[in-house]
């Protein structure tokens, strides 16, 4: 560092050289001036800049937890009307159901009336018409009992030349007839 | 003169404005500077947040980094109530580093920082903050910063006896590393400067030479950047953590 003072010129006149930074002849006027500035600057920075800034921050902050507030409040309202509609729905497909059910529990029970009636009335019809084939039997087996005794009368006179009694004839077929 | 690494440090009266007490009081190349300093941080902090735009341009982007970054800084060390403190800190901080950085500007610029009567001041200021709020927030219960608990009573009077010389050498290593820190970059950067200057003089052969100091020079600058933006950072969040003694003693 010796020789660095060789080739100085004399600094703005202070007396012998010294290292700058150590130079006490300077102190006074860096410290006059360190104040006015680091005053300054506090001050400005305290009373304006920093509360503008935080303002700053702090209007964002408030308008982003708005803005999200906002948009939570328009979601709770969709899925609310979302919820709605699907409750509606389930109601109408309920009572569709319920509908659809007892409308078939009606057509059901009027078709089984149907039925019993229209069984009713066939198993009548069946009952008189049992009725009368066997009426009809009957009155063909006395017909056929009938001819059976004119016909054993005949065969019987016919073989042995005497006609026999109706009376035995009549037991004979009747005979036969259970036979 | 070029080559002289001290000429950079000289403190040049701009115009004199009288004499207190056998001091002279002049205008002088530090003074400029630490006025170019405020004028700058007020168009950064106060010109580009004028339009309190909800959606920051650059400028405003900028300022409000600044701010959240030392907001950040006193929350991470001094807590919430650190928050008092706010503006000495950000004041603190972003003078600092103006002073570093528009040390860096090349051909004129001046270093306010390399000078250990700035930098002694600031650490005073900031020493003796922490003295008076301290005991006017705490009154004797500050003293417990002295006084570690869970030591054992025969080792106490010396750990009270370091704990207090540490306190009170605070304010020399605050002042000094920011000061020496910068003092040495720019004898660093003049030196390997030089160099290349002196190695041009001796023709073609001596501008292969030059090489190595320029690109010296281009590096030390870009760490000298850096060390301009670091010993703010240190410088504030010492300041911090000193404060935070005074918040909270007792340890």
């Amino acid at each position: 560092m010796a020789e660095t003072n060789s080739h100085t010129e004399v600094p703005g006149g202070h007396g012998p050289k010294t290292f700058p930074p150590f130079d006490k002849q300077t102190f006074g006027s860096q410290l006059v001036w360190l104040v006015i500035a680091f005053v300054a600057l506090y001050v400005l920075m305290s009373k304006i800049a920093l509360p503008r800034v935080g303002s700053i921050l702090q209007a964002r902050r408030d308008r982003i937890a708005g803005d999200l507030a906002e948009a939570q409040r328009h979601k709770d309202e969709s899925e609310a009307a979302m919820a709605a509609y699907e409750k509606a729905l389930a109601d109408a497909r309920g009572r569709a159901q319920a509908i659809a059910a007892e409308t078939r529990d009606k057509l059901m029970g009027e078709a089984e009336t149907n039925r019993k009636a229209l069984e009713a009335k066939l198993n009548t019809q069946l009952a008189e018409a049992e009725k009368t084939i066997a009426g009809t039997k009957a009155s063909a087996m006395n017909n056929v009992r009938g001819v059976a005794a004119d016909a054993t009368g005949a065969i019987v006179e016919r073989l042995i030349g005497s006609l026999p009694s109706e009376q035995a004839v009549t037991q004979a077929v009747e005979r036969a007839l259970k036979g | 003169m070029a080559a002289d690494p001290i000429h950079q440090f000289q403190i040049n009266n701009l115009f004199p404005l009288g004499t207190v007490g056998g001091q002279e009081i002049a205008f002088t190349n530090s003074a400029l500077f630490m006025g170019i300093s405020v004028v700058g941080i007020v168009l950064l902090m106060i010109t580009a947040t004028a339009g309190r735009s909800l959606v920051p341009g650059r400028a405003q982007s900028l300022a409000e980094l600044s701010y959240e970054f030392v907001a950040d800084m006193i929350k991470s060390t001094a807590g919430t109530e650190g928050m008092r403190f706010f503006p000495f800190v950000f004041t603190i901080f972003m003078f600092v580093l103006f002073l570093n950085v528009l040390g860096m500007l090349p051909l004129a610029g001046f270093a306010v920082t390399s000078h250990i009567i700035v930098t002694a001041a600031l650490a005073l200021l900031v020493f003796f903050t922490v003295i008076i709020y301290g005991l006017a927030h705490n009154g004797l219960r500050f003293f417990k910063l002295f006084v570690p608990s869970g030591i054992p009573i025969y080792i106490l009077p010396l750990i009270v006896f370091i704990e207090i010389m540490s306190f009170l050498s605070r304010p020399i290593s605050h002042s000094v590393r920011l000061f020496a820190n910068v003092l040495a970059g720019h004898i660093t950067l003049k030196v390997f400067a030089g160099f290349v200057v002196m190695l041009g003089a001796f023709g073609v052969g001596g501008w292969l030479g030059a090489i190595l100091p320029l690109g010296m020079t281009v590096a030390l600058t870009a760490l000298e950047l850096l060390v301009a933006f670091l010993q703010a950072y240190v410088f504030a969040i010492l300041t911090c953590i000193y404060l935070n003694d005074a918040i909270h003693p007792g340890h």
